[in-house]
């Protein structure tokens, strides 16, 4: 309870900043936190911004699904087999701290302007994260484990879905809520960029006119689903690992 | 060298002639990609006209100074949150889901405040670095053995060098993967800032030449960037090893 009502102070601290900043750049550049409340509020009740939030997590949700079953693949081959497994970890690795973002024309040359674009672009964010991670996992599943499948003769499809695959959910998990912000960084970089719809086009659009509230509103609401998703992530992610450990 | 070693090299090299095969016969088609041998010869023809040398120059310098002042201020920060254990409780949630919220929507806000210059730019790449580096200094600093910090005590080590001998060494490797952290969110927040609203600096001329068609001008950036980042990776990599090396782990 102390602990609720300390973060609740901090939230406070922030939006004083915030009114702060506003009284010092003045309205054009910063809105003030009341104005884009009651922005964000009008946003809620038009239909034309759910067409653009829906845009963005159907992207996000296929991206996520991708990333999810291809780490996943990738994660098990590689942690299955030692040597693929040393040959490409550290190829993962650099990938994972690559500035993906360099390669985005590159997906808009493959892929086209639209949706098949961004998906493609939030999964390669995904994808890397969940694989490290379910390999990481599958590499230190307890050898017992699979002692004890020998000697049940487990063929090797039972092993995966009864033994491997238990072990490694809270790893994928983890993998999951690293995965998710860079996936949702991905689509919404893709949408600033080139994209008519989804809320960075909104943001970019809002930029365009110099509708400082909107632009702020919808980075608030954008901002708010994506905190609550990865707060849901990271509360089931402690939860299997404390069930695990 | 060892046997993965060898595999790996000859995966990359092989995905990388695949790649010119494909482009050179015609499957990927050359609006789409060029040849990995033409990027990196007119990457080569670029640096010689020295044509992007001002662009390559002020963005390696805004990823630096973006890199450095969040790698400082992320210690600072994360040692100043440690020592507060109620704040930190406080605090905790935040910085969990910091990463969630898409910071380039905040871009063209820091824009409007600061003006097109270096400032929104390198302080994008702060926002990005610095949270990382705060949570890997206080997950560094939980795991310092008391046992240490006793002994320090016991043989009267006054608080400065204690920090100096004991609490830096015992959380560096953790320290170590917040830098490593911090540099790649710095080059993907000064690269990406850049590629969204900018009037100089490599992620804007990618975008420029994609802009542009310049297909072959793009790639050789591109090339350049990868490339680089590489190198500094590899370079903090095996740094690493050679202090993990020391301590015989």
């Amino acid at each position: 309870m102390r602990q609720f009502l300390d973060s609740l102070v901090v939230i406070v601290v922030l939006v004083a900043i915030w009114q702060g900043l506003h009284w010092f750049a003045g309205d054009i550049a910063l809105a003030s936190p009341g104005e884009t409340v009651k922005r964000a509020a009008s946003l809620l009740g038009s239909p034309s911004f759910w067409v653009h939030f829906r845009e963005t997590f159907v992207a996000l949700g296929y991206a996520l699904l991708i990333a999810v079953l291809g780490g996943l693949a990738i994660g098990l081959l590689l942690g299955l087999h030692r040597l693929s497994g040393e040959v490409a970890e550290p190829i993962l690795v650099s990938l994972y701290s690559m500035p993906k973002v360099t390669l985005y024309p590159v997906i808009l040359l493959v892929f086209g302007l639209g949706m098949s674009a961004k998906v493609a672009f939030g999964a390669i964010h995904g994808i890397i994260p969940v694989a490290i991670f379910t390999m990481g996992a599958v590499k230190t599943i307890a050898p017992v484990y699979f002692k004890t499948a020998r000697v049940l003769q487990l063929s090797r499809r039972q092993l995966v879905a009864s033994v491997v695959i238990p072990a490694a959910v809270p790893e994928l998990v983890s993998g999951l809520w690293v995965g998710f912000s860079l996936t949702l960084l991905g689509v919404i970089i893709g949408e600033m960029f080139a994209s008519q719809h989804g809320l960075g086009f909104l943001v970019m659009n809002a930029i365009g006119t110099l509708d400082v509230p909107t632009m702020m509103a919808v980075v608030l609401l954008l901002a708010s689903v994506a905190v609550l998703i990865s707060a849901s992530l990271l509360y089931l992610d402690r939860r299997l690992h404390h069930r695990v450990a | 060298m060892k046997r993965a070693t060898w595999v790996r090299t000859a995966v990359v090299v092989g995905f990388v002639l695949l790649l010119e095969a494909s482009c050179r016969l015609g499957i990927i088609g050359r609006i789409t990609m060029i040849p990995p041998s033409e990027m990196a010869g007119h990457l080569w023809r670029l640096l010689q006209s020295g044509r992007y040398n001002s662009d390559m120059v002020e963005t390696l310098g805004n990823v630096v100074v973006a890199f450095v002042s969040a790698v400082v201020g992320g210690f600072v920060l994360g040692s100043v949150l440690h020592a507060m254990p109620r704040v930190r409780r406080a605090v905790d949630p935040f910085l969990a889901t910091y990463y969630a919220v898409p910071f380039f929507a905040f871009y063209p806000l820091l824009v409007a405040i600061f003006g097109l210059g270096a400032a929104p730019i390198i302080l994008i790449g702060f926002l990005f670095g610095v949270v990382a580096m705060i949570i890997n200094t206080m997950n560094g600093l939980d795991r310092i053995p008391p046992v240490l910090v006793k002994t320090a005590r016991v043989n009267g080590l006054g608080s400065l060098r204690t920090a100096w001998l004991i609490k830096l060494p015992s959380a560096a490797p953790q320290l170590f993967t917040g830098v490593k952290l911090a540099i790649a969110y710095c080059f993907i927040g000064v690269i990406a800032a850049e590629f969204i609203m900018s009037t100089s600096g490599l992620g804007y001329s990618i975008a420029y030449a994609f802009n542009n068609f310049d297909n072959r001008t793009m790639y050789a950036l591109m090339l350049f960037i990868i490339t680089l980042v590489t190198i500094v990776n590899a370079f903090f990599h095996v740094w690493e090893r050679r202090i993990m090396a020391r301590r015989g782990w």
